[in-house]
């Protein structure tokens, strides 16, 4: 190394951890990748929310695209994305189905009630343990399934209309396609 | 954009939460000591996805809780640490653990201060044969001069100037 | 009316110090007197301001004056007027004001002490104060203005953080900041230096000082804040590698190195660039901390309400001060002389080792805290760095720190034989070994080869000391010698055996409280027993406990060793009134030899309630130790060539005790 080059590698350590850092100020350090995208959904078998009595399992969710959104009644900004979910519900492009993440069941029917039912059904998981299973970490969380019972993509936090027009349609049309 | 990504955060820390729960450690009891250290090294050595920066351990979310208590099951089961970190790296990724594992996109990490070190000491071997080889290139008499009227007092330093 | 008054004083600094910036160094380039003159009269105006500022500041905080969002966040009437004033620097704001309110004071205590150096010299050194006072003032102008009103005013404030309503953590961040604001005044000289074209020995001796004095304070700020997270989390634990903990640690590491470059430029005039280079870096980490804290690019307990905005601001900041000092560095190192010859085994080489252990230390931290975001910039999946990281990589490198210790102080100077070092340690050497075997017995630690490690490099560094100690004092008539050398000039020696006595202690601490250290998570209901270690801690129930504002569930707890009461325990989990947050006081007996230690958990029903009890051996130790460090660092500064203006009296004594032992006045630190 040259006599003066030397002097300037400290200025190039500098340079890589600032482009680091600037980088970083665009990033969320709280948001986490799904290992599970790639790969099956996992297997439950729990009642559905609105018939305590009847049990639906992963199996059943298998030919068809579809979103799965997990969600509470405790969780404020699952209310917020809510009517997000009902206007894509309206529009016929996807199933959606609930996971219904450790709440009452008289809370949570009281809610679709009242602020409309976008789900073609929904999973009570009452002890979390396939929220476990799916890697949940908070609410809402959406994954996106294809046919064959893999998951695409997830989105953790409240799906909003951009997200949905821009990111998830063009996927479900494109898994649709695939067959 | 930076607006909206505050926005989007500040959102984040004030809505995406799972309540709080009274939990305790307590209810954990393990027939075998071994097993007891065990489940609380890998319950100390997990994080809590939802909190900032808290252990499994250490944590009162309620997923936190659920999680532990997933462990103490598989544990009971008979299942071992690696067991655990297997189901919860499935599940959660690299990112649970607070310990991360060796594997190729972790060499940086784990040998990163070696290559550090070794750089270091090879310049610093450098440096020093060059020294111990170089002429006696002390404070000139001039430069001596200056330093004492600067500091208006004779010099320490000239015991070292044999 | 009252809080603009703050702003406007804020403008008013900010004005000053870009003044203080620009004219004093272009008239010590044009060599104008009166130009350079201006700049102890311009700090002085600055420190003015500012005080005036943080004063406003506090006043609002006193007098509930909710029109100040800043307030309204964090004041509350009830809040005690402790934690009023503490406040000030409680949240994002108001610390930063505090970053530019001790700046302003470091500015001024150079401008106050500086009567023996050039005029050009302290020109340029408080233009580049100035400079670095330009950006914090205008980062809260800016970006972060303390002094913000808000309307409709509210009736109430939303009160101080809870976790930070406690003397310790009151006192914590200014100490922490004086430390941080310290190190700009080595930057500043290197700076000065750099620009001026004249590194020598001079310009060591006088960073030296300043550097071991910011040095202390964030010591005692770091160990103030581990003990803090001891007693307030309820966890037991004095270091947890967080963010901010780590932020905190670098500038220390970099720092010490600093200190013992310094050591070698000053004595040698050897290491020049090296030891510039440290000082521009101990500063830029600092800075570098502060990014990361106000960011919001790395989670932490600790972070501040962070703003990808000021995170912005931030980064162009540091690309201005620590990229254009860099520059500068590249630009004039090159020139800087080389130094003294000396040969591969002598204080220089050890000292040099001491630097490069400390470096790459200081640079794993930097990698550990950076690597979640590195790997999520990189794509290569989202990790998280964590203790057992952190812990592998220390056990595995401090070692040799600690070794080097003991050989480092005892060398000399250019040159020394290698049968001299073996003859003077060889006695320690075989002690230090003997005892760390001994730890190993069934008896103490039953095979347990950290404790044997750790044990062994404790007395390493006493016995290597000690020897020391005694070579020093061979020619000096008893302890009247002694007496007489530490009266002279043998301070900052003396300091430096204090302050490495210090490193012995942590190192036992750590060992110690990391090996033998009891948890016990438990259930206990009123009236009963729990054993660990052999003390008897018998539950009596728990009682509700209002406080001024907030409502504490207390537990009392006897602690009695073979059926003898030694302590009662009164452990808190309290519950603010406007941050419902709960939050625990563990209850502490503290001794020398160990702690004892019980943490409120969870009210289960009936009277019962969980519990964490420990038992933490010498876990003190390592906050004693920060003490012996930082009484050392002080009593190094006294040192009786720092005091210039008295030398000249007494000039001709110091000569002859000086240079009457040539062999003992080497090894001075």
């Amino acid at each position: 190394m040259s006599r003066y080059l030397r002097f300037l590698v400290p200025l190039a350590i500098f340079a890589v951890i600032a482009t680091f850092l600037f980088k970083g100020l665009d990033m969320n350090p709280r948001e986490i990748p799904s290992p599970l995208i790639g790969k099956q959904v996992p297997e439950f078998s729990l009642p559905l929310l609105e018939q305590p009595d009847t049990q639906i399992t992963n199996k059943d969710l298998l030919g068809k695209v579809y979103l799965l959104n997990v969600w509470a009644t405790w969780c404020v900004s699952c209310r917020a994305e809510h009517e997000t979910l009902v206007q894509l519900g309206r529009m016929n492009k996807v199933d959606i189905y609930g996971l219904n993440w450790k709440d009452e069941r008289a809370a949570a029917q009281t809610w679709l009630r009242q602020l409309g039912n976008p789900y073609a059904a929904n999973i009570f998981d009452k002890k979390g343990r396939t929220a476990i299973d799916l890697g949940v970490y908070g609410a809402p969380e959406t994954f996106l399934v294809d046919a064959k019972g893999i998951i695409h993509y997830k989105h953790a936090g409240p799906v909003n209309p951009d997200l949905i027009r821009d990111k998830i349609l063009p996927m479900v049309a494109e898994l649709k396609k695939k067959g | 954009m930076m607006f909206v990504r505050s926005f989007l955060l500040s959102l984040f820390f004030l809505v995406f939460a799972t309540p709080l729960h009274a939990a305790t450690l307590a209810e954990y009891t393990f027939e075998d000591p071994q097993k007891a250290a065990d489940f609380r090294e890998v319950i100390d050595e997990m994080r809590c996805l939802v909190c900032q920066n808290e252990s499994l351990a250490g944590s009162n979310a309620e997923l936190a809780v659920d999680l532990r208590n997933e462990i103490f099951d598989m544990m009971t089961a008979g299942q071992g640490k690696d067991d655990v970190i297997r189901f919860m790296v499935a599940r959660y990724g690299d990112f649970v653990l607070y310990d991360p594992p060796m594997k190729p996109s972790t060499y940086p990490l784990w040998f990163g201060p070696l290559v550090l070190l070794i750089i270091g000491a090879l310049v610093l071997i450098r440096a020093l044969r060059k020294k111990s080889v170089t002429q006696e290139t002390e404070l000139s008499n001039d430069e001596q001069q200056r330093l004492d009227t600067l500091l208006k007092q004779p010099s320490d330093s000239k015991d070292a100037k044999k | 009316m009252i809080p603009e008054i703050g702003h406007y004083a804020l403008i008013l600094a900010l004005s000053l110090a870009i003044i203080q910036a620009i004219i004093p160094l272009a008239g010590s380039y044009t060599n104008t007197h009166s130009w350079m003159a201006l700049s102890r009269p311009l700090v002085w105006g600055q420190l003015l301001f500012l005080t005036l500022s943080t004063i406003v500041l506090a006043n609002a905080f006193l007098a509930n004056d909710f029109s100040v969002i800043y307030v309204a966040q964090h004041g509350n009437t009830k809040l005690p007027d402790l934690y009023k004033i503490s406040a000030v620097w409680g949240a994002h704001e108001g610390s930063l004001l505090l970053w530019a309110f001790l700046l302003a004071a470091w500015s001024a205590a150079i401008a106050l002490f500086s009567r023996n150096l050039p005029l050009p010299v302290v020109a340029r050194v408080l233009s580049v104060m100035g400079m670095i006072s330009i950006g914090f003032l205008l980062f809260l102008l800016l970006t972060s203005n303390p002094f913000d009103r808000t309307f409709p005013v509210p009736f109430e404030g939303r009160e101080l953080n809870p976790m930070l309503q406690d003397p310790g953590l009151a006192i914590h961040p200014p100490l922490l900041y004086m430390g941080y604001v310290g190190f700009s005044v080595a930057f500043a000289f290197s700076i000065a230096a750099l620009l001026g074209g004249k590194l020598d020995a001079s310009w060591a001796r006088w960073s030296r000082p300043w550097t071991t004095v910011a040095w202390v304070f964030l010591t005692v700020g770091i160990a103030l804040g581990s003990w803090w997270a001891y007693y307030e989390l309820g966890w037991g634990g004095w270091w947890f590698w967080d963010p901010v903990e780590n932020a905190s640690l670098m500038p220390w590491l970099v720092g010490t190195a600093l200190m013992h470059s310094l050591a070698v430029t000053e004595k040698r005039g050897a290491f020049k660039s090296w030891t510039v280079l440290l000082a521009l870096f101990a500063f830029s980490l600092s800075l570098l901390g502060t990014f990361l804290v106000r960011s919001g690019v790395l989670t932490s307990v600790h972070s501040f309400a962070s703003d990808p905005e000021r995170g912005v601001f931030i980064l162009i900041f540091l690309l201005v001060a620590i990229g254009g000092s860099l520059m500068l560095y590249a630009w004039r190192a090159p020139y800087i002389s080389g130094g003294g010859r000396f040969d591969l085994i002598s204080r220089e080489t050890f000292l040099l080792g001491n630097n490069l252990l400390l470096s790459v230390l200081a640079g794993l931290i930097l990698l550990g805290t950076l690597a979640p975001l590195i790997y999520d910039a990189m794509e290569w999946g989202k990790i998280s760095v964590g203790f057992p990281w952190f812990n592998k990589m220390f056990v595995l490198l401090t070692p040799f720190l600690a070794l080097l210790i003991g050989v480092g102080s005892i060398s000399r100077w250019k040159h020394t034989d290698a049968a001299f070092l073996v003859k003077q340690l060889r006695v320690a050497f075989v002690v230090s070994l003997a005892f760390g075997l001994l730890t190993l017995l069934p008896l103490f630690s039953d095979g347990n080869l950290m404790v044997g490690l750790g044990m062994g490099l404790a007395m390493w560094v006493v016995t290597s000391h000690l020897v020391n100690v005694k070579e020093r004092l061979k020619h000096k008539a008893g302890f009247n010698g002694f007496l007489r050398d530490l009266s002279g000039g043998g301070r900052s020696y003396y300091g430096m055996i204090l302050a490495h006595m210090g490193v012995a202690m942590f190192i036992v601490g750590v060992t110690m409280v990391s090996n033998y250290g009891i948890e016990q998570d438990i259930r206990m209901s009123p009236g009963d027993t729990a054993n660990i270690a052999g003390y008897d801690f018998k539950f009596e129930g728990v009682s509700e406990f209002p406080g001024p504002n907030y409502n504490a569930h207390r537990g009392r707890f006897l602690i009695s060793k073979d059926g003898e009461q030694i302590a009662i325990l009164l452990p808190e989990k309290r519950t603010y009134f406007v941050q419902t947050r709960p939050m625990t006081e563990a209850g502490i007996d503290w001794g020398l030899t160990r702690d004892l230690y019980v943490s409120l958990g969870e009210s289960l029903g009936g009277g019962d309630w969980s519990m964490r009890l420990y038992y933490k051996p010498y876990i003190r130790w390592i906050w004693i130790a920060s003490i012996f460090m930082g009484l050392g660092g002080l009593l190094a500064i006294t040192d009786r060539r720092y005091r210039t203006a008295r030398k000249r009296a007494s000039s001709t004594s110091t000569l002859t005790a000086g240079s009457s032992t040539p062999a003992a006045a080497e090894s001075h630190s």
